[in-house]
């Protein structure tokens, strides 16, 4: 049933593609890729319970791992593409390698002050990645199947955002059900009861740090595919933010609330920008009222009242 | 109302609310007025790519006084084409993703005619791919180098202020023959900074100068103390573009290092822009020079539409805002959606332009193409302009100002040929 509802939910994105006005058909292949990045912050935080403040780091360096070497080594879209989710596996696991021994704050403010680190790279390499204006990649097509399809066309770009967050779901919901998945949960619950219990829970803590890395990556590295833009502004703090964000209020710990949270965020930042400049006043009070009334999240307050089976 | 108290509809009501349906039916609503526009009939929609938060809000808040004051005095005299402008504004948060969001929202949910007024360079070259895609002309008032240096598309335009290597090439002669040819740059070590660093550092070294030293420092920099003692003694000049919140901090320290032993020092008033050069703390810029784009403070010698230009902006003689002389403006920039706005009219009326579509923008684009000059006037209250399309980019005169009693004097004005240098760019050969 849970596999079933998730699999419509894909379709149901699937088949908006048939009835949203172009604006929105254009604004859900933007949430579609961010909801990805959402998706594996959520992994890291709402199942193994660790809360980042770097994941732009990951999401940064899919994002060069694939711009770089489009444009300075001239490779083709999936070659690009599978460097970036490589770069960003490298620094994923380098990442959760050095966070081994910390957890709680800790954990927090060394991803920080790595993802700064990584922030500033890219600023003082500015001669190779553009700095702060970065720089973009056009022209892109996507060869399949010996057809030509230019990464431009609306179509084309929504299908390859749902590709990617279908994707990034359907990994997160094999991993949350599996053993490993299992183990993660005792890990949020309770590190040192699951190592008395035997677990090598280093291991596992820095798997949900390498997987998590690794889905922000694929989604930096499609963003920059689909969005033709590089540059540093993603990997500084408030991108860091953001998957944070949006796992709260969609609710962190459920598969469906990364999309759910992107979704209404992205929608309420259009909205109200376009009536006040105060619209991030609108965006806190809303996420104030969220964590005061249903402090699980959008998805996860549904859980809690009406579909407990939800994972 | 009924005898019971609950409410009942009379006849009397029925054909009052009639009646208001019957009018509200027939006044312009923001769908009619789309709707109208895209016909070609309807007010030209003129969509304003804005920073009202984010870092550029300061920015943001006088591109759009500006805008929104050119506007009232086209509409006065009766519009583009003969038709009513209407500004449709979308906040970009100074931020890429919203960016290109944005770009994409007014041309395809608000169905602009054209987009126009991003100034911050990274929000630019985000957007910029977006309204390529769209095919929407996309007229930024940036200042930087990113739509002559050829990066950007054929969409893309800057007709209304000049870009950062024009100033710096116009400038740099100046100060190597007037303050001296040993120069020491400070500057922020991102993209603004390494233009200066670049530009400059070409143009002194091929006209005798000697770059001393090159100074970066790193953005999240709050104290500067421990660079100042990297400038070489014999340095002559000391170049410095930095911005941001610590520019004050900056200043303060600069003057506490070098004290009355200084070298000459200019700078760019980007530094400056939107704070008050009489702020405590400032009072060591007195005698040093600054470039400027317009000059900030009113002089008697002032032309009438430069003084129009100030009164229709709401803009007193200190460049300050009229109604609150603490909001000091950002004048060296904000000119630029002013002079935008009128060669948009321009290129509209002149290509006859009617609506969205690819025949429509086929013909505003080759005759915005096509333009060479631009006189001064009160459409061009900055100055006389050479427009290179196949750059995309406008040039103009530069301003040599000196801090002098706490305000700026304009003490020299290059010629629109000292900013231009060889093109390195053909727009028009990309395919529309």
């Amino acid at each position: 049933m849970t596999l079933g509802l998730h699999l419509g939910v894909l379709a149901l994105l699937g088949g908006l593609q048939l009835v949203l006005p172009p604006f929105h058909h254009g604004m859900l292949a933007r949430i579609m890729v961010l909801a990805a990045y959402a998706a594996g912050y959520n992994l890291l935080l709402g199942y193994a319970g660790l809360m980042s403040l770097g994941h732009a780091m990951f999401f940064a360096a899919g994002m060069y791992g694939t711009g770089l070497t489009i444009h300075y080594l001239g490779v083709g879209v999936i070659t690009g593409f599978l460097l970036g989710v490589v770069a960003g596996l490298a620094v994923a696991a380098a990442v959760g390698l050095i966070t081994l021994r910390t957890a709680g704050p800790a954990f927090l403010i060394v991803t920080m002050m790595l993802a700064q680190a990584f922030y500033l790279a890219t600023l003082y390499f500015n001669e190779i990645t553009g700095g702060d204006q970065g720089f973009i990649l056009s022209g892109l097509h996507l060869d399949l199947a010996g057809r030509r399809l230019p990464l431009a066309d609306p179509a084309v770009k929504y299908n390859v955002a749902l590709v990617v967050f279908a994707a990034c779901l359907l990994l997160n919901f094999w991993i949350v059900r599996s053993p490993a998945g299992r183990i993660l949960l005792a890990l949020r619950e309770n590190e040192e009861r699951t190592r008395l219990l035997g677990y090598n829970t280093p291991r596992y803590r820095l798997f949900a740090v390498t997987v998590s890395g690794l889905v922000a990556a694929v989604a930096g590295s499609a963003y920059t595919l689909l969005f033709s833009y590089v540059g540093s502004t993603f990997a500084g703090i408030l991108y860091s933010i953001y998957p944070l964000l949006w796992a709260l209020l969609g609710g962190a710990g459920t598969i469906l609330g990364p999309l759910v949270g992107t979704l209404v965020m992205t929608y309420l930042v259009d909205v109200a920008s376009s009536l006040t400049t105060g619209y991030l006043i609108v965006v806190g009070a809303t996420l104030v009222v969220t964590i005061l009334w249903v402090p699980a999240g959008i998805v996860g307050g549904i859980r809690a009242r009406w579909a407990p089976w939800l994972p | 109302m009924s005898q019971d108290g609950a409410p009942t509809l009379s006849r009397r009501h029925f054909l009052q609310a009639g009646g208001l349906v019957a009018v509200g039916a027939h006044l312009p609503g923001p769908g009619v007025a789309r709707a109208a526009a895209q016909t070609g009939q309807g007010p030209l929609r003129l969509g304003f790519q804005v920073h009202r938060t984010g870092i550029g809000a300061v920015y943001g808040r006088w591109y759009e006084r500006t805008t929104m004051a050119a506007v009232k005095l086209i509409n006065e005299k009766g519009g583009i084409g003969g038709r009513p402008v209407e500004i449709v504004a979308e906040d970009d948060g100074t931020d890429p993703k919203r960016g290109a969001e944005v770009v994409e929202k007014l041309a395809v949910q608000h169905k602009v005619d054209l987009i126009f007024g991003t100034l911050f360079s990274h929000v630019v070259i985000a957007s910029a791919p977006r309204a390529g895609e769209l095919k929407i002309p996309y007229i930024v008032v940036s200042e930087g180098y990113h739509v002559a240096s050829g990066r950007l598309n054929r969409y893309v335009f800057q007709p209304g202020i000049t870009d950062v290597r024009a100033q710096v090439t116009a400038v740099a002669p100046w100060i190597l023959k007037n303050l001296g040819k040993k120069v020491t740059l400070i500057f922020p070590d991102y993209a603004f900074g390494h233009d200066h660093r670049d530009f400059f550092s070409r143009v002194a070294t091929a006209q005798g100068g000697t770059i001393r030293a090159l100074i970066p420092i790193p953005p999240t920099e709050t104290s500067f103390t421990k660079y100042f003692p990297r400038v070489p003694a014999d340095t002559e000049v000391l170049y410095h573009v930095m911005v941001g919140p610590g520019v004050l901090t900056f200043v303060k320290e600069m003057g506490e290092h070098f004290g009355a032993r200084r070298p000459q020092i200019f700078g760019f008033i980007d530094s400056l822009e939107g704070v008050d050069l009489a702020s405590p703390g400032l009072e060591f810029l007195e005698g040093t020079y600054f470039w400027e784009a317009f000059p900030r403070y009113a002089a008697a010698t002032m032309p009438p539409h430069v003084r129009f230009y100030r009164e229709r902006v709401g803009v007193n003689d200190n460049g300050a805002s009229v109604n609150d002389p603490r909001d000091v403006s950002t004048f060296s920039h904000m000119f630029g959606c002013w002079e935008t706005l009128f060669i948009i009219k321009r290129a509209v009326e002149q290509s006859g332009y009617k609506k969205p579509g690819a025949a429509g923008y086929r013909a505003f684009i080759e005759t915005l193409e096509g333009f060479q000059s631009f006189p001064e006037g009160t459409e061009h209250p900055q100055g006389p302009k050479k427009f290179v399309g196949r750059l995309h980019q406008v040039f103009g005169r530069q301003v040599v100002s000196k801090v002098e009693k706490r305000r700026l004097t304009v003490i020299h004005r290059t010629a629109i040929e000292d900013s231009m240098y060889a093109p390195e760019a053909d727009y028009t050969k990309q395919p529309l």
